[in-house]
């Protein structure tokens, strides 16, 4: 007892406590909601003005290179942020053996469908 | 993780059912809720991209469902739980900077939310209106 009241309050934190990872699930949720400010801004207001647009149309939009480029980005931090909020979702909810199956299936459903729509884009980006 | 009937019908704090839903609690969850909506609307977005990658005819089809009135009312619900989810993280996002925890600043925030939230989408459906001719 006395020897722990000896140590500094640094040696008692050290090697106890957090494991030094909770703050970047917390930040990386933030760094990707200010990112998806100006995205998904850009994304509603391009689908708003191709409200009549016919198939060419769009292909040719989204074949520009800075439409391609904003829209693998867009991809990205929607699915990083989604994958970040569901899991706190399924941690605050979820108290069954099905929260790490739940876990893992958005994890890795979320990393699917990012590949996917990059796929896509770059498809239609690359395309002939 | 015991699975006795006892310990399984333990009340869970806080018992927000006794509580009278607040602008604050209601928001809270709204935020959440609008979450896990966009989630399923992300991946109605790659299946709009991969239609569009695959041809002319999966691009129609997809358009097609979008124009009916199941999909313009999914579409309506997901721009308004856009600009909520949106609103409410930026409320979230100046939180973080330590600023307006009053009680005033909370109810005048989170009002601002609500308005801003009904007067954006109003203003994307009268701008796609427009658009449309």
């Amino acid at each position: 007892m006395d020897r722990q009241r000896m140590r500094s309050p640094l040696s008692r934190a050290m090697g106890l406590g957090s494991a030094k990872e909770g703050a970047e699930q917390w930040w990386m949720a933030r760094v990707s909601a200010v990112a998806l400010i100006p995205l998904t801004l850009w994304f509603v207001a391009s689908i708003i003005a191709h409200t009549d647009s016919d198939y060419v149309t769009f292909i040719v939009w989204l074949r520009m290179p800075l439409v391609s480029i904003l829209m693998v980005l867009l991809l990205i931090a929607l699915f990083y942020h989604t994958a970040l909020g569901l899991q706190v979702v399924i941690e605050d909810y979820v108290h069954s053996g099905a929260k790490f199956g739940a876990l893992i299936a958005v994890r890795l459903g979320c990393v699917a469908l990012a590949v996917t729509g990059i796929l896509a884009t770059m498809r239609i980006a690359f395309g002939g | 993780m015991s699975n006795s009937a006892a310990e399984r019908n333990r009340p869970l704090s806080p018992n927000i059912q006794i509580y009278r839903p607040q602008l604050t609690s209601v928001l809270s969850i709204v935020n959440r809720i609008t979450g896990v909506a966009l989630s399923i609307y992300a991946v109605a977005l790659v299946v709009w991209l991969v239609a569009a990658a695959t041809g002319p005819w999966a691009y129609a089809t997809v358009q097609g469902v979008i124009a009916s009135r199941i999909g313009q009312i999914a579409l309506l619900g997901c721009t308004f739980a856009f600009f909520l989810h949106l609103c409410g993280g930026i409320r979230h996002l100046v939180w973080d900077t330590a600023h307006g925890f009053e009680l005033r600043s909370i109810y005048i925030s989170g009002w601002a939310v609500v308005a801003a939230s009904v007067v954006l989408s109003a203003l994307a459906w009268i701008a796609r209106s427009f658009v449309a001719g």
